[in-house]
């Protein structure tokens, strides 16, 4: 029998996802002997000819990494739909759109301007920017369109199954593959990852205070913060009782706080949300003003509840679409 | 045509005869990080901006963390200060190692002209053994285990504070730590003895290293101490001229002075160069206003190695390549493999420091300025993040200078000259095409420098196209 055949690719990303799938080290190589890897942009030969003449659906499973946010990359996503009978999102940019995503608070002139134009090392007396098709020298040269805005994959194509992190954790991919390999796949549009909170497989956890109440919020540079206590409990923001389990508490580990990489908990839709709601069961405040004395210290609600999730949350994008 | 390749492509222009008339190295892409930073808590952007790059994305942190220090006027702490170039050290020896066993490796192990199956990380393993491909692989974890103890996920670490740390080291894991640290000094020697049997003793080899189809006339730009040793962490940022004569030793706060970054239409990466000489465009001729960056700038711009194995093997360097600055292109990947053993010396040190263990992580003493600037030497080349904000710590101006910018000039002449060298006619063979690769892969290329990625290589398109912009071969590889 054929070898299923695999491939792995990356769409718009900071190459983390490919590195996620080289950290499973020796795993790697045994389960390279085991698929046809017919894609790998990032570590091998790159025949999308080959791509083009299979069949529709030949390839068994393709893992995409990174968002998606010019005309190449909705090209590839969907060539790779058209291939592949199971598309895996792989990491928060695929599922979520990623830190990237951010850059739908800015408008793509904005992004052009300082780029190109403002900042304070550009050189740009003939007031270039980069064109879909330029002539230099009497020969055509192209790039591909830079969209106004950042989508997550599911918004370009058909995604079946979700894999969260910044970058996912080597086991999880594991997980994944022999998931996938193995024929044991949960229901179509699953997350392939644990369904409850963070908070749940925290250290900190167990001494948390049955009642957490914080009269003040202190980001993260301002205090030294206890390795041992719950953040929240400490007035720090954590994402941790809106955020997906599954990242091994690598943050918290290191004494940072969750910033939301592996996106909502199960049934979900909007971590954000479900965060302020549960800000809003901690805050000690009686009064209006002392309620938007605590708000007002929460600077950047937008930058710290959708870091990774700006594309897919009910903001999306700060100015509406033509 | 389509365009299937990621990140970059280059495109050959042949004349009517057939002969290269031009060469363009094109970035495909822009995500537009120095916008939708602002507004953040500043504090954040160490954990924000290594998405700019998972390859590299310890430099970012640690040069973001440094931007803070600078904002907040504080110093680290003793301990800060190692920590973190513990972090960094361990990125280095990684990083630089795996290009070396797997695109060096590609090219040198296997053979320039091998065929494209052939180079890859398979072959090279076949080539060497999988004794020698699975310590690759082992100094790989154990240097990333290194950076997931300190920073969580080494392809996004989220440590660092201004003035300090997140996490202290404790006595015990010290041990592993400098276990892995001489294992990791044991294998740079024995890379860089590699590097001697395969391309120093193999005569086709060397001329291939000082063929002037290979040999740009650049300035270097790179970090030096006080006494003009190298270093990655810190120091003034130290230009020579393309014959090895300093042309400038700035601070990092003067950066604007000298960084100009010229704009084209025909690419999205912004093309840095020496403003005070001015655009001169794609050339190195008498005049030139382009410099480089990366290992090979490093070593030219320093008058020293920082630790001695790494010395003694900068001393052979410059002796083979007959003095400094070498000019060679090829030369970085020897370059790379001499950083490593400094990375991997000063791992050593640093893991038998008294004060490594110490609890003392984080200086509180904050003071909120306007203007932070932290710089350091990424492994392809220096790297500026430049951030102010307002009274409440929240980021109102970005901007970023990254390794492949400064480079990106340089790469497309690198190209240019490599194809006018070897591609004569319309009819290419494989071989003389991985030829004018390869002056591309020696910088290590990192777009944006958000797309070269481990194991391989950026992956490039290449179109050749004749005299009239008809496309007559495309070639895709990693």
């Amino acid at each position: 029998m054929s070898k299923p055949k695999i491939a792995i690719c990356w769409l718009g990303s900071c190459g983390g996802c490919d590195e996620a799938v080289v950290d499973m080290n020796e795993v790697l190589l045994r389960v390279a002997g085991t698929v046809d890897i017919v894609l790998w942009p990032v570590a091998m030969d790159f025949k999308y000819d080959r791509l083009k003449k299979m069949k529709n659906g030949e390839i068994v499973l393709s893992v995409v990494n990174g968002n998606v946010r010019n005309s190449e990359q909705e090209e590839i996503a969907k060539l790779l739909r058209e291939k592949s009978q199971l598309i895996l999102a792989f990491g928060a940019c695929a599922c979520l759109g990623g830190t990237a995503g951010l850059a739908n608070l800015s408008t793509r002139e904005d992004i052009f301007n300082w780029v190109y134009r403002d900042a304070p090392t550009i050189v740009n007396p003939n007031g270039n920017y980069p064109q879909t098709t330029s002539r230099v020298n009497g020969k055509e040269l192209t790039l591909p369109e830079l969209y106004n805005r950042v989508y997550a994959l599911n918004a370009i194509i058909d995604v079946d199954y979700y894999l969260p992190g910044c970058p996912p954790p080597p086991y999880s991919v594991m997980y994944a593959l022999s998931a996938v390999l193995e024929n044991k796949l949960p229901s179509e549009g699953s997350t392939l990852a644990p369904h409850r909170a963070l908070c749940d497989s925290c250290d900190r956890n167990r001494s948390k205070p049955d009642k957490i109440s914080i009269r003040k919020i202190r980001r993260i540079h301002e205090v030294e913060a206890a390795p041992d206590t719950c953040f929240l409990a400490q007035g720090i923001i954590c994402l941790g009782p809106a955020t997906r389990d599954g990242c091994g508490v690598s943050c918290v580990n290191i004494n940072m706080p969750c910033r939301g990489c592996f996106g909502p908990v199960e049934g979900v839709e909007d971590s954000g949300a479900k965060f302020v709601s549960t800000m809003a069961s901690i805050l000690d405040a009686e009064s209006d003003e002392e309620v938007a004395t605590v708000v007002n210290q929460f600077v950047d609600p937008v930058g710290y509840l959708y870091r990774f999730s700006l594309p897919v949350s009910t903001l999306r994008k700060k100015q509406v679409d033509k | 045509m389509t365009r299937l390749e990621g990140h970059g492509k280059i495109e050959i222009f042949l004349d009517d005869k057939g002969n290269v008339d031009d060469a363009y190295w094109q970035v495909t892409e822009l995500r537009g990080f120095e916008r939708f930073c602002l507004g953040r808590p500043v504090e954040e952007l160490p954990r924000i901006m290594p998405n700019i790059c998972g390859v590299c994305p310890s430099p970012h942190n640690i040069a973001s963390v440094k931007a803070l220090d600078d904002l907040y006027e504080v110093e680290p702490t003793p301990t800060a200060k190692l920590i973190r170039q513990l972090h960094y050290n361990a990125f280095m020896v990684e990083d630089h190692l795996l290009h070396f066993f797997i695109l060096a490796g590609a090219d040198f192990v296997i053979g320039p002209s091998a065929e494209p199956a052939e180079r890859n990380i398979l072959g090279v393993v076949a080539k060497v053994g999988m004794e020698i491909g699975g310590k690759v692989i082992e100094v790989r974890k154990r240097c990333r285990e290194i950076i997931r103890y300190l920073a969580s996920k080494p392809p996004h670490p989220e440590g660092g504070l201004p003035g300090g740390v997140s996490k202290g080291v404790t006595e015990e894991d010290r041990k592993w730590i400098r276990a892995t640290a001489d294992l990791c000094v044991e294998f740079c020697q024995f890379a860089l003895e590699l590097f001697k049997q395969i391309v120093l003793e193999n005569k086709e080899y060397l001329n291939l290293v000082l063929n002037d189809a290979y040999k740009l006339n650049t300035y270097y730009m790179g970090l030096v101490d006080e006494n003009n040793r190298l270093n990655f962490y810190e120091g003034k940022c130290r230009v020579v001229d393309p014959k090895g004569k300093e042309y400038a030793l700035f601070d990092c706060h003067d950066y604007v002075d000298y960084i100009g970054e010229w704009v084209e239409p025909w690419t999205y990466i912004r093309l840095t160069h020496l403003k005070q000489i001015g655009w001169n465009g794609l050339n190195d001729n008498e005049g030139t206003s382009l410099y480089r960056v990366g290992p090979l700038a490093r070593l030219n711009v320093a008058d020293s190695m920082y630790t001695p194995l790494a010395q003694r093997e900068y001393e052979a360097m410059f002796d083979t390549l007959g003095g400094k600055p070498s000019n060679h292109t090829l030369a970085y990947h020897w370059a790379r493999l001499i950083e490593a053993l400094q990375a991997a010396e000063h791992l050593q040190r640093i893991a038998s420091d008294p004060l490594l263990t110490s609890k003392d992580i984080r200086n509180m003493a904050l003071k909120l300025g306007k203007v932070g600037i932290g710089c350091v030497e990424a492994a392809r080349g220096t790297l500026i993040h430049h951030y102010e904000a307002d009274s409440d710590g929240r980021t109102t101006k970005v901007n970023l200078i990254v390794a492949t910018q400064h480079n990106a000039a340089p790469i497309c002449l690198s190209v240019k000259k490599a194809a006018t060298e070897f591609i004569k006619g319309p009819e290419v063979k494989e071989g003389l095409l991985n030829m004018v690769e390869m002056a591309f892969r020696a910088y290590d290329p990192c777009l944006g420098c958000a797309t070269h990625a481990l194991p391989g290589q950026m992956p490039l398109e290449v179109n050749i196209r004749d005299h009239s912009g008809a496309l007559i071969r495309t070639i895709q590889r990693p």
